[in-house]
C-alpha cells in the first residue's frame, strides 16, 4: 500500500492505496465522486478527463499515487466555477447531449479548451475535441455549445477554483 | 483494464532510481508521463514486480538552449514543446510535431524520453529526432552514454537500453542555416497513432535534404535517394516518385501496393509543404 495525500477539489484527503489503483478507480470507489466517467480505460475516450494541478488529465491513465501532493478537479469540484456554469447552460441551451455519458469529459476539456484558445471557432473547437468520442450526438451540439460559450466569455482567464481548506 | 498488483517507489534521485530498476530477481520498470505503460500495464502486455516512478526527478527535467543546438531533458511533455515553451531553433517543426501526438490530456503528461524509450514504430517523436540527428544521453549502472537516436532505436519496441539504463535527454544539433522543412501524417483520425509519417528538412535554401519515413516498418528509416533527388534543382514529380520508390524497397519490407501508393503521397505532401517554405 502507498500513502498519499491529494487536494481533491480543494480538499485535503488522506488515503492508503493499492499501487496499481488508478486515480479514476481512487475517485469513484473511494471518495464516491462518480462524475468522472470511464468508458475505455485506455486513454481513447476522454471521459475520465480531469485537471490535474490545473493540467486536463487522464484519469484513467494516472496512478492515485502519482497523484500524491497534486491537486485534482473533478466535475464536482467545478459546480461554483463561472466557467463551467457557462458551459453548462450552453450545453443545455444547444441540446448537446443525449445519453450524458461522456458529458462530465466533454465539460471539463471543453474549460480547458476556452481557457486556452480565445473565442476559439468550430474548426478549433472540432480539432481539440478529438480526443473526446460521444456515442449519441454526432458532435454538432457540443461544438456548437462550446463556440456559443467561447463568445460569451469574459476576456479575461476564469479564476481559479475554490481556495483550499483543509480537513483531516 | 486493471493492471496486476506491483509495488511503487518514487526515488529522490536518478542514481537511486537506476539502483532500483536494476533490482536483483525482479521485473522493473521507470514510469515517466504513464500515458503508454499504464495502458500497457492495463492490457497486462506489460506485468511488472517493480513500477519506479522517475517523473519528479528534476536532474530529467532540465531544457536549455546550448552551444550546439538544444538539450530537452526526457521528461519534457508533448504540450511543453506544442507551447513553444522549450527553444524553438527548428522553424516550428517541433512544436508542429508535438501539437498533434494523441490529445492535449495526453500530450500534458506523455514525455519525449517515454516515447523513445518505447520506440513505437508509429511514434512521432523518433521520427522527427533521426531527422533533426540529435543524439540521446543515457545513464545506466556502466555509466554515461551518448548515442544516435538513428542508431539507439534498433527495431520495434527495441532499443540499446539495458536494465537500471534511464534516459537523461536529448541534444539536438542547431542547423546550421533557418530550417525548411515538411511534416505530414496519415492516421486514421487526428490523434490517432499514424499510418505514415514523414518528415522532411532542410538546412537553408540550398543546404542538403534530410527525409525520414516512419510507420512504415519496424522503425523510422532515412531515405537517402529521396533526399538526393529533392536536392537537385527543378526536380520533377516523375523523378522523386521513382526515388521513393528506390527508398522504399530498399529500407522497408513486406508493403503492399496500397502503403507504396500511401507512403509515396505522405511523403510528396511533406516534400510540397518543405519547398513552400
Ligand atoms: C490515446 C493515445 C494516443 C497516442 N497517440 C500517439 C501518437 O499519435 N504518436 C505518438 O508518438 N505517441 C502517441 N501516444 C503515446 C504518447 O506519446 C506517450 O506519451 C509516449 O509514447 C510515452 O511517454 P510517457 O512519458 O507517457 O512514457 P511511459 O508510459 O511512462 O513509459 C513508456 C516506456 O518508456 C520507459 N521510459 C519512460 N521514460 C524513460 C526514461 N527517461 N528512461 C528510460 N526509460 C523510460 C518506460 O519504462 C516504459 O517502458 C498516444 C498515447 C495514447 C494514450
Ligand atoms: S476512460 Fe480514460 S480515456 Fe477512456
Ligand atoms: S451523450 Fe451519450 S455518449 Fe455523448
Amino acid at each position: 500500500m502507498t500513502a498519499i495525500t491529494v487536494e481533491l477539489n480543494g480538499v485535503k484527503v488522506v488515503d492508503d492505496v493499492e499501487p496499481r489503483l488508478s486515480l479514476a478507480d481512487f475517485l469513484r470507489d473511494r471518495c464516491g465522486l462518480t462524475a468522472t466517467h470511464l468508458g475505455c480505460e485506455h486513454g481513447a475516450c476522454g471521459a475520465c478527463t480531469v485537471m490535474v494541478d490545473g493540467l486536463a488529465t487522464r484519469s484513467c491513465l494516472t496512478l492515485a499515487a502519482m497523484a500524491d501532493g497534486r491537486s485534482v478537479s473533478t466535475l464536482e469540484g467545478l459546480r461554483g466555477d463561472p466557467l463551467m456554469a457557462l458551459l453548462r447552460r450552453h450545453f443545455h441551451e444547444s441540446h448537446a447531449l443525449q445519453c450524458g455519458f461522456c458529458t462530465p469529459g466533454m465539460l471539463i476539456a471543453a474549460r480547458d479548451i476556452l481557457q486556452r484558445h480565445t473565442r476559439p471557432d468550430d474548426k478549433t473547437v472540432r480539432h481539440e475535441l478529438s480526443g473526446q468520442i460521444c456515442r449519441c450526438t454526432g458532435y454538432a451540439n457540443i461544438v456548437k455549445a462550446i463556440v456559443a460559450a467561447g463568445q460569451k466569455m469574459p476576456q479575461e482567464p476564469s479564476p481559479p477554483p475554490p481556495a483550499a481548506t483543509s480537513q483531516s | 483494464m486493471k493492471p496486476a498488483p506491483f509495488e511503487y517507489i518514487r526515488p529522490k534521485s536518478v542514481a537511486e532510481a537506476s539502483v532500483a530498476l536494476g533490482r536483483r530477481g525482479a521485473t522493473t520498470a521507470a514510469i515517466a508521463g504513464g500515458q503508454s505503460l499504464i495502458p500497457m500495464l492495463g492490457l497486462r502486455v506489460a506485468l511488472i514486480d517493480l513500477l519506479v516512478d522517475i517523473s519528479r526527478l528534476d536532474d530529467l527535467k532540465a531544457v536549455t538552449e546550448t552551444p550546439d543546438g538544444v538539450w530537452l531533458g526526457s521528461l519534457t511533455t508533448h504540450s511543453q514543446i506544442e507551447d513553444g515553451k522549450t527553444p524553438d531553433v527548428f522553424g516550428g517543426l517541433m512544436r508542429r510535431v508535438a501539437g498533434q501526438i494523441s490529445y492535449r490530456a495526453v500530450r500534458n503528461h506523455g514525455t519525449i524520453g517515454g516515447s523513445v524509450a518505447l520506440a513505437d514504430p508509429a511514434a512521432d517523436w523518433p521520427c522527427c529526432l533521426i531527422a533533426l540527428d540529435a543524439t540521446v544521453r543515457v545513464v545506466g549502472r556502466s555509466g554515461v552514454s551518448v548515442q544516435r537516436v538513428a542508431d539507439f532505436i534498433h527495431d520495434s519496441y527495441a532499443t540499446t537500453l539495458t536494465t537500471g539504463d534511464i534516459i537523461m535527454g536529448f541534444d539536438i544539433p542547431a542547423p546550421k542555416a533557418a530550417l525548411r522543412w515538411g511534416f505530414a501524417k496519415v492516421a486514421r483520425k487526428s490523434g490517432a497513432f499514424a499510418h505514415s509519417i514523414a518528415v522532411v528538412t532542410a538546412a537553408g535554401k540550398d543546404g542538403p535534404a534530410t527525409v525520414v519515413l516512419g510507420a512504415a516498418g519496424p522503425r523510422p528509416r532515412p531515405m537517402a535517394a529521396t533526399a538526393n533527388q529533392l536536392a537537385v534543382p527543378a526536380t520533377t514529380e516523375e523523378q522523386l516518385r521513382a526515388a521513393i520508390a528506390t527508398d522504399l524497397d530498399a529500407n522497408f519490407e513486406g508493403l503492399d501496393a496500397y502503403q507504396k501508393r500511401m507512403h509515396t503521397a505522405n511523403i510528396l505532401r511533406a516534400a510540397r509543404d518543405m519547398r513552400t517554405q
